[in-house]
């Protein structure tokens, strides 16, 4: 068992926690081992630092320091999201590149009774892990229902290949390793020049029109050259292409219909796991016709109605304190 | 360097520092060792790789066409670091190694800290990343109900209505949303830590001569 720190991220406790559900039914299998990070908080996003350099790097830190206090033998630290990733690797690159940034960080982690040396923490992206560490062939030996028929857009989105902060473990603007790994697990990986394009990242909160037009020139893509499915790396990524694809074929008068896939989840599917224990039913576009088409029955658990069955209750201004 | 020895460098120098040029306070207020801003040669590759370019009232190139020429308030109040997705197409393209998103984040925040991103075309962006972060100090944890609530009720409220009824709807259903925050155990650690980091902050830029 090799053994990493793992830093899950807000996205993978809630939103994505299909992410994080397969990324641990696949960690045993593999030969991977988590300890994660007690007490982690939030890597900050793109927000923070648009607010207060001191303070987001301060907060950053903070999961790197916890993360030192739990090395027993110079294990990485694993980030499933790539805004996290980014964040993470980019915060430690930083902190070694500037001695004076760095003693500025301490100085505020000092105030919690925290310290972080830079550059023990290495943190790397899962799928570099996985290709890399686990490696293709370890994975092929595991693959019992391989994915034929399947035709997988492999996305990569930006942040896991651009600007490489700390690896560069695959080509920052035409990367392959996701469509080797896809291949690896007996999938058709159908062209995708949009692969390492952007998905929006908060522009669906900040700009419907630009946000929409994105994410419309990746569904139109996958959809040009006959994927089934999307195989992303990232929960923002998911989420934009998931929860909004419905809303581009509002808004451009489209007629997309492509789920949204975890790559965990399609290792999970290619190595025997059953759906539920993949975290599926909780994609917004419903993923059942693409499981159908490699003979994998739907989850049981999936699409339960909540009580309320109209609205959420009606939004109200948090009270400010 | 220890961290007094540093701090004290930059209090040696308070005194006398000199106004700024506009280059000059982008590039101390940037972190990371040298972000290589006065490298720039007007190429106009980062403008051409950039997929938010064309709803840009100014491209990254001109960007920092502007801030050589010191024209500090019509770069401050402009669309474009709101635009920027964070994709850095720019950056790995750059021929010059240029740190182009870390100049974006650079500029959000004196546009914010000088008032000017109210009188930007995307006047609503820098709510939702303060909002973000003041959910993030309270609770140590982003809270998306609460964020996208309190942004889309100041902003959009037919936005707040669509997320009761369409997409907040779906997600909710299939357990993708909570609906009340997640508090990490050491809510006090970080919260003094965030104090702390703050007020060096502040420091740092009052002494530097960084508006
Ligand atoms: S790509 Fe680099 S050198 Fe070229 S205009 Fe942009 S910042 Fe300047
Ligand atoms: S990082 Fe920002 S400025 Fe650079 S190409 Fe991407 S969106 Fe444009």
């Amino acid at each position: 068992m090799k053994k990493y720190i793992y830093y899950p991220g807000c996205s993978l406790e809630r939103n994505a926690s299909a992410y994080n559900d397969s990324t641990l039914a696949i960690a045993e299998p593999l030969g991977m081992e988590y300890q994660e990070v007690d007490d982690w908080n939030c890597c900050g996003a793109v927000e923070f630092i648009a607010v207060d350099k001191m303070q987001a790097y301060a907060l950053t830190t903070r999961n790197l320091a916890l993360a030192e206090q739990q090395l027993s033998n110079g294990e990485q630290m694993v980030a499933p999201c790539s805004a996290c990733f980014l964040n993470l690797s980019k915060c430690d690159a930083y902190l070694t590149a500037s001695p004076d940034l760095a003693g500025k960080i301490n100085q505020a982690l000092a105030a919690g009774g925290m310290h972080y040396t830079p550059g023990r923490v290495h943190t790397r992206h899962l799928l570099d892990v996985i290709v890399n560490d686990v490696g293709y062939d370890a994975i092929a030996e595991k693959v019992k229902k391989p994915l034929y028929d399947l035709r997988i857009a492999p996305y990569y989105g930006c942040l896991i290949v651009r600007p490489g902060f700390l690896d560069k473990f695959d080509d920052p603007e035409y990367p392959t390793s996701l469509d080797n790994l896809m291949r690896t697990l007996g999938g058709t990986v159908v062209d995708f020049p949009m692969k390492a394009h952007c998905c929006g990242g908060h522009m669906t909160q900040i700009s419907d029109e630009i946000a929409l037009n994105l994410i419309n020139n990746l569904l139109k893509n996958a959809a040009d050259y006959g994927a089934d499915v999307i195989a992303t790396i990232c929960p923002m990524c998911q989420l934009n292409l998931d929860a909004y694809q419905k809303d581009v074929n509002k808004a451009l008068g489209t007629n997309y219909n492509i789920p949204i896939l975890y790559f965990t989840q399609l290792i999970g599917l290619a190595m025997g796991l059953s759906a539920d224990e993949l975290g599926f039913g909780k994609e917004i576009i419903d993923a059942a016709p693409a499981l159908a088409k490699i003979g994998v029955k739907p989850p049981k658990k999936a699409r339960k109605a909540r009580p309320s069955k109209e609205a959420l209750p009606m939004p109200t201004m948090p009270e400010e304190e | 360097m220890t961290v007094d020895a540093s701090l004290k460098e930059v209090s040696s120098s308070a005194a006398t520092v000199p106004r700024r040029t506009f280059l000059q306070e982008v590039i101390e207020d940037t972190p990371g060792s040298d972000p290589r801003f006065e490298m720039c040669i007007q190429c106009g590759t980062c403008g051409g790789s950039c997929p938010s370019g064309p709803d840009m009232e100014y491209s990254p190139r001109r960007i920092f066409a502007m801030i050589e020429a010191n024209m500090r308030e019509e770069v401050l109040k402009a669309n474009t670091f709101w635009y920027c997705v964070s994709c850095y197409y720019c950056m790995a393209r750059c021929p010059q190694e240029v740190h182009i998103t870390d100049l974006m984040y650079t500029l959000k925040r004196k546009a914010i800290r000088e008032g000017y991103c109210r009188e930007s075309s995307a006047s609503d962006a820098p709510d939702f990343s303060e909002y973000f972060v003041d959910a993030v100090l309270k609770y140590g944890r982003s809270f998306e109900l609460g964020l996208a609530t309190r942004y889309h009720l100041r902003h959009h409220p037919l936005g707040a209505v669509k997320m009761a009824t369409g997409m907040g709807l779906d997600m909710l259903r299939r357990g993708r949303m909570d609906l009340t925050p997640r508090r990490i155990k050491n809510l006090d650690q970080l919260q003094a830590i965030m104090a702390k980091a703050e007020e060096i902050g502040r420091v740092e830029r009052e002494q530097g001569g960084i508006r």
